[in-house]
């Protein structure tokens, strides 16, 4: 295997937070930081950057220790080969898109001149030639994204990082500027790290997802894996699934808080059992259909999850459902209604926890 | 004492709609727009009564005297070279305090506005102390380099810096306290250091911060006078400024008073119109 050219041990410890995330990568490859409000990805993120100093561990770059605390080493922000796109871009209000892009440049030594001239074709890149010599100010959000992208690529950085790189666009901007940045992520020769709450823009975006739960790596894998896989509650809440723990025995799961699932996958031992929503049934009145998975459940709350309703139940074993909007208007679902649900054995899947 | 007046009933739809703004204004209680007039009257009847009892007969010549004029120039010159040893040392220090931690930050910010509130005669005393031919630090000026700051032209400005400074300060660390120091870190993140950072980053964010802070200092050095009387005294064209002419001139010839009076009162509204547009509007 290729030496990793980002090799990153990251501990912080923080009063009330503790943050321990081990990160590899190898040229080329983008990594999505995939985590709930509060895990630590923007304090990973600003470690790496050199923002913040590590408690303990290390980090190196291209064979490069750029931090380890053991021995009193850290390059601070500005040495690093390290180029970041902040969640609100942060683009200097007083300089023209031009001008922020050569920023790095001129930081680097180079003239007003030939950071300019250096500086242009990364806007044209962009397709913001033409708003060259416009503020910040007077760009759109998606304006303003490519132009920090363009500064943060300028000076040629080592690690690419982005911090929420979608999250202050509308829907409407976000796609477009989701497929853009995926194709500037995918000319992009050096590692890129990029944090999100979003699945969708990780899943869109990354080569490799990293989820962090409480400043530490819950799950790690490409996004088709941890699709199909998830292992806590947070990431199959986050991809759409209902999911359950247990111990497995032929083709029955027994979980850990009582009831049993039927499936289809021959396991034994600890196993995780997952399910979509729209595998759910619901019946007014118990029902004599040949699916072994039923349970008597209560409504907790209705949701419009695009053109489906989104029903949560409580009860023996809580779960989501998907309905279309007619059936769950002939079911006369309310919260605190009763209801009886069903899962075919064939639509859930079990793998080894 | 009366009883609370009901709400005026509802009034008819397009008269309540025209009349909106209107009733607005009507409906601010006397209690505080009394005072508010009263207060209003206090700050602007005294500027009036300058102007009515100016001497405008015999204005031309009273301030054909050159010693009118030496005094203006050495007033604008005092203030404005007070104000640029203000920005001078001034930002730098409210940076630190905005900027950065260390033992002790909050005593020094409590020294730093000291001047504020300590009379002028006061910190007049204390400089000749330090910066007087005999004191601790003039002393070794004076054997050193010759140097002798009190009783010249720079003590004047020395003087006024003391006492103006502070309020530079204070405006520049408060604007760089609303800047957001992230964009300092953006900064360093594309290589900048630390001064890099602030000169082409921080420095424009808060210019509007330091204009109105060196407008501020410049009004307060321009109408210093204790603490200058005090540590430069009192020598016609060298250390006589505007209010320090004023107030000698009152006792001799209150029409040359209000004659020099009114040049200060016409240089200070000058100011204020041409900046004001630039500065005081900025949020």
């Amino acid at each position: 295997m290729t030496p990793h050219a980002l090799d990153a041990l990251l501990r912080v410890d923080r009063p009330a937070f503790r943050l321990d995330l081990a990160l590899t990568a190898a040229p080329g490859e983008v990594i999505a930081l995939l985590g709930p409000n509060g895990a630590g990805k923007s304090t990973a993120l600003r470690a790496l950057a050199g923002l913040l100093p590590l408690t303990t561990g290390h980090l190196r770059l291209d064979g490069t220790t750029l931090e380890d605390p053991a021995a009193g080493l850290h390059t601070p922000a500005e040495n690093r080969p390290v180029g970041v796109v902040f969640q609100d871009y942060l683009l200097f209000p007083h300089l023209s898109a031009l001008d922020n892009v050569a920023f790095g440049l001129r930081c680097r030594g180079l003239g007003r001149k030939p950071s300019r001239a250096e500086a242009l074709p990364w806007l044209e890149r962009m397709g913001l030639a033409d708003h060259a010599h416009t503020k910040p100010g007077a760009l759109s959000g998606g304006q303003a994204q490519r132009v920090a992208l363009a500064r943060a690529l300028a000076v040629r950085p080592r690690l690419l990082l982005l911090d929420e790189p979608l999250a202050a666009l509308d829907a409407r901007t976000r796609l477009d500027v989701r497929a853009q940045l995926r194709r500037h992520l995918a000319e992009f020769e050096a590692v890129a790290v990029l944090v999100t709450h979003d699945p969708l823009d990780a899943m869109v975006l990354a080569d490799r997802l990293v989820v962090i739960e409480d400043g530490q790596q819950v799950q790690s894998g490409t996004p088709a894996e941890i699709a199909r896989h998830p292992r806590t509650d947070y990431i199959a809440r986050l991809v759409g699934l209902n999911l359950y723990q247990g111990l497995a025995d032929g083709l029955t799961v027994t979980l850990s808080d009582g009831p049993s699932l039927a499936t289809t996958d021959g396991l034994t031992g600890p196993v995780f059992v997952a399910f979509p929503p729209s595998a759910v049934t619901l019946h007014r009145s118990r029902p004599d259909s040949s699916a072994r998975n039923v349970w008597e459940l209560k409504v907790s709350g209705l949701d419009l999850h695009g053109d489906q309703v989104r029903v949560d139940l409580t009860g023996e074993l809580p779960l989501a459902a998907d309905l279309t909007p007619a059936a769950a208007a002939d079911l006369d679902l309310a919260p605190g209604s009763t209801v009886w649900a069903t899962v075919k054995a064939a639509q859930t899947h079990a793998y080894p926890a | 004492m009366t009883q609370p007046q009901p709400p005026a009933g509802p009034a008819p739809t397009a008269l309540r709609l025209r009349g909106r703004a209107r009733r607005r204004a009507q409906r601010v209680p006397y209690a505080l727009l009394l005072p508010a007039l009263l207060g209003l009257t206090f700050l602007v009847l005294p500027l009036a009564g300058l102007l009515i009892r100016a001497p405008w007969s015999t204005l031309s010549q009273q301030l054909s005297s050159s010693q009118v004029w030496d005094a203006l120039r050495l007033s604008l010159v005092c203030a404005t070279a007070a104000t640029g040893l203000s920005l001078l040392l001034g930002v730098p220090l409210a940076w630190l305090l905005a900027r950065t931690e260390f033992p002790g930050r909050r005593i020094v910010r409590a020294l730093v506005t000291l001047p504020l509130v300590l009379p002028p005669v006061v910190g007049g005393v204390a400089l000749l102390l330090v910066l007087g031919r005999n004191g601790i630090v003039g002393r070794w000026l004076d054997a050193a380099f010759g140097i002798t700051l009190p009783f010249h032209t720079s003590g004047v400005v020395i003087a006024e810096a003391f006492v103006a400074m502070p309020f530079l300060v204070i405006s520049v660390e408060g604007a760089l306290r609303a800047a957001d120091p992230r964009y300092e870190e953006a900064a360093a993140t594309l290589g900048a250091s630390r001064l890099t950072a602030f000169r082409r980053v921080t420095l424009p964010l808060i210019a509007p911060g330091i204009g109105a802070g060196a407008v501020l200092a410049w009004a307060r050095a321009l109408g210093e006078f204790g603490a200058t009387i005090t540590f430069a005294g009192n020598f016609p064209g060298q250390t006589q400024t505007m209010p320090l002419a004023v107030y000698l001139a009152m006792e001799t010839d209150p029409e040359a008073a209000i004659a020099l009076s009114l040049v200060l009162l016409a240089v200070s509204v000058a100011v204020l119109a041409g900046l004001r547009e630039r500065w005081m509007s900025a949020p």
